[in-house]
């Protein structure tokens, strides 16, 4: 005697959401994205930063930026992500680095950590001092001037340079070059071979 | 049928006995032969080539043995079963350019079923190198994606350590496919460096045991569970830990159901075996993980195959998720008590936590009647067609015990996932996650050299055995006794289940207008081929293939409207499973 048809069987009440996790009917929790920053401590050798840009494109996390650059020992790398994703994206993008072989170290930045970027703008020559002006204004300065443009660097956080480039529209701007994020947890907290160490 | 006798065969007696291997380094290339002697290697399948030919020059002195194989492809495929049956990393070589992009198939298999494997690629010099030189591919750039990890060598000093690491990675922890990618003048080049032993990296995450509180947790969750399931997946067989599951199961009465790759880790024939779940799994087994509390997963990354979609997927169940890999954590499914470790210890662990088993009567009965009600069922008629699962079913009766089954995809490989009974572990050789069609032919022969002792059968598609079939030559050559059935339904049976279901029998490029009689090709290649066609003569015409000695195929004539039921759609809901062509248009 076969057993009930598809729409007669017995049937749970519960259900999952996309992301696998089972629904509380009391407490939605609903994961919208966010950003986040995280910092790995790698081995400094060929491949890994290709390694690192591939995982992160074939899994489909959503990269902000990537800055890659050395340490204090010549061995590592630090390289700072900046992704945005839900949070279970954001927990997997952490355990999938961690798992690459050449990736010593990953960490997620509290938001507090100090991030900064810097921007090159290049504007139209014909008002140097205005353009100074604004420049001081975000803390920055021309760096190189000619007669037909000038060039200013600015350093802060996305926001900061952000709104700098908002103000140097009222000139004629010509180029704009900016790096992604570097960033380092604020106070004397480190990840440096001392945590590697006590990780193993 | 005619037999050749002049085909030459391998004459184990006239290969020239190299036991002691290399016993000192001079070169790159025997720096890596002695890394792999060192490891324990004694198979190699490859096929040879300019860049790579340093290395097999070394190969001449070394007591591994090679086996040639047609296509780099059937070496990595069969190099990938020898680590299934065998459990340490199965051995692939091949060539730069052409050899090292042929490999790519089987290394992505290995990939997704986390079969130990490492694969050694011939490389232009260095010199040469992105200078786009004859056969230069970026090998190590390809393969980057489908390794757990791959090495370009680039000294003669370091080659040899660069190939025991690979090996090391290839092996511990969750196992998967390792590339080493050696430049010729790297391999030529003079070096005294014997190589380090096998040993994996400190960034290598190799967790053993699991957190002792969340241990705790997860007892308690299991123990106050009203309906309870085991699901056993492949990494059970990886960690050997289908003894410790079975007494676990065993002890607390919970009913185990499988993934595929974990076919074989629950013997099919006990009272609490629900069988296999997902796609085309059991009636019991899907109507089971919907419906039970608590789920303890063991050694699976729940891929879809398996849940269907994720939101019906054991929606009441809190999930314990047994794992090496901590990223397989709550990637799919999401894991109330997380057990990041070897699934052997963890179960131990687990077992020393449980101070009584779940008070589960009720719903191990209602296991039972969902067993009785949804069995394995096909229609037998009198005479012809002949039917696949037919075929299957006898096989398995006939067949030793332990015996190893690999598998083509399509069709034919849910057939013999569902009417062969799994006993015993790594006697389940199949592309599970890449589903590869062309795995089963060199499968075959990985399996039998891997596991000597064993009987070996494949059954096959007439679309698979024609991608890969030009490894029977060399199953012949190496006298191998193999047993081939092709499921012959003269279609890409799988492809053309789907149009019908899904795509209003629009049978776009799915029927063979003409396919090779496959007996005869046997025959041609110094096989023994037999054509079967009507039910009766099933049992004697297995029996005569079994018995010679030697590589034999059976071409199957099936039933060509046979499918595959149960049937979850792809992305469907477990406990809607559908048993026929009905079923699916309600769901
Ligand atoms: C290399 C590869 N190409 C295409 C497919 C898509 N595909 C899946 S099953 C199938 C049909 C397989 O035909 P056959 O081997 O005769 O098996 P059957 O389904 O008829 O038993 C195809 C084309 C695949 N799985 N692998
Ligand atoms: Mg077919």
């Amino acid at each position: 005697m076969p057993g009930p048809a598809p729409d007669e069987r017995m049937r749970p009440i519960g259900r999952r959401n996309t992301q696998g996790i089972r629904i509380d009917p009391e407490a939605e929790a609903t994961h919208e994205p966010r950003m986040a920053v995280l910092s790995a401590l790698v081995k400094h050798e060929p491949g890994v930063l290709s390694e690192v840009s591939s995982l992160f494109s074939r899994r489909q996390f959503n990269i902000e930026s990537l800055t890659v650059g050395p340490t204090a020992d010549e061995t590592t790398a630090r390289m700072t992500i900046v992704i945005e994703e839900p949070e279970p994206g954001v927990q997997q993008a952490k355990k999938q680095l961690r798992k690459l072989i050449p990736v010593i170290e990953v960490e997620e930045l509290e938001s507090a950590a100090m991030r900064r970027e810097l921007a090159l703008i290049k504007v139209a020559g014909d008002k140097p001092d205005d353009v100074q002006a604004v420049a001081q204004m975000y803390g920055g300065d021309a760096v190189d001037a000619s007669k037909d443009a000038v060039t200013v660097e600015i350093t802060g956080s996305k926001q900061k340079i952000d709104a700098a480039i908002e103000a140097f529209e009222q000139f004629d701007v010509l180029e704009i070059v900016r790096t992604g994020a570097a960033a380092l947890e604020r106070g004397s907290k480190t990840m440096d071979s001392a945590t590697m160490e006590s990780d193993n | 049928m005619s037999e050749r006798a002049s085909i030459p065969k391998r004459d184990p007696e006239e290969v020239p006995e190299r036991e002691n291997g290399i016993e000192e380094v001079t070169t790159g290339s025997q720096s890596v032969i002695a890394a792999l002697e060192q490891a324990g290697v004694e198979h190699a399948f490859g096929v040879q080539g300019g860049a790579i030919m340093p290395v097999y020059d070394a190969l001449y002195d070394s007591s591994i043995s090679h086996i040639t194989m047609a296509h780099e492809q059937g070496a990595a495929h069969a190099a990938d079963a020898y680590g299934i049956v065998t459990g340490e990393p199965g051995l692939a070589m091949a060539t730069s350019g052409p050899g090292a992009t042929n490999l790519v198939t089987g290394i992505a298999d290995a990939a997704m079923d986390s079969d130990p494997l490492i694969a050694l690629t011939g490389q232009v010099a260095t010199d040469f190198v992105g200078n786009d030189a004859f056969q230069e591919t970026d090998t190590t750039g390809i393969t980057m994606p489908i390794t757990k990890q791959n090495y370009f060598a680039d000294h003669s000093d370091t080659v040899g350590d660069d190939v025991s690491e690979a090996f090391a990675l290839a092996e511990k922890g969750r196992q998967g496919p390792t590339l080493v990618d050696l430049p010729k003048d790297i391999t030529k080049g003079e070096t005294d460096q014997w190589p380090n032993p096998p040993k994996t990296p400190e960034t290598h995450d190799e967790p053993v045991e699991a957190d002792e509180s969340a241990v705790e947790a997860a007892a308690t969750a299991l123990k106050e569970a009203d309906r309870p399931l085991i699901l056993s997946g492949g990494g059970v067989v990886k960690s050997e830990a289908s003894d410790d599951l079975r007494s676990f199961a065993r002890e607390y009465e919970i009913p185990v159901i499988t993934t595929m790759p974990g076919l074989g880790t629950f013997p099919e024939t006990d009272d609490l075996s629900l069988g296999m779940a997902g796609m085309h799994g059991t009636g019991a087994a899907n109507m089971a993980v919907t419906n039970c509390d608590v789920l303890l997963g063991v050694g699976t990354r729940f891929d879809d195959r398996l849940t269907g979609g994720v939101e019906s997927f054991a929606p009441d169940a809190d999930v314990i998720h047994v794992e090496i890999d901590p990223a397989e954590i709550s990637k799919n499914i999401e894991a109330d008590h997380p057990l990041i470790g070897d699934a052997e210890r963890v179960l131990e662990q687990l077992d020393d936590a449980m101070t009584r088993a779940p008070e589960a009567d009720e719903w191990r009965e209602q296991c039972q009647t969902w067993t009785e009600e949804y069995p394995l069922t096909y229609e037998m008629p009198e005479d012809e067609p002949l039917k696949p699962q037919y075929v299957v079913e006898k096989f398995d009766e006939l067949a030793d015990d332990d015996a190893i089954v690999t598998t083509g995809v399509g069709q034919h490989q849910m057939w013999a996932a569902q009417f062969w009974t799994y006993e015993y572990p790594r006697t389940w050789v199949s592309s599970n996650g890449l589903g590869t069609m062309g795995y089963g032919v060199p499968s075959a022969i990985g399996a039998k050299i891997g596991a000597p002792d064993k009987e070996v059968v494949t059954f096959d598609g007439d679309g698979s055995f024609l991608m890969t079939m030009q490894e029977l030559s060399v199953a012949v050559r190496e006298n191998l006794d193999v047993t081939y059935v092709i499921l012959n339904n003269e279609a890409i049976g799988m492809v053309r289940q789907w149009q019908d279901g899904f795509y209003e029998g629009r049978r776009m490029a799915s029927e063979y207008p003409w396919v090779p009689e496959f007996d005869k090709l046997a025959e041609a290649f110094g096989a023994r081929g037999f054509r079967l066609e009507e039910p009766e003569d099933v049992e004697e015409t297995i029996q005569a293939a079994r018995e010679y000695d030697g590589p034999a195929v059976i071409d199957a004539i099936i039933d060509p409207a046979e499918n595959v039921f149960p049937m979850v759609p792809s992305g469907g809901d477990n406990g809607l499973f559908a048993l026929n062509e009905q079923h699916l248009e309600m769901i």
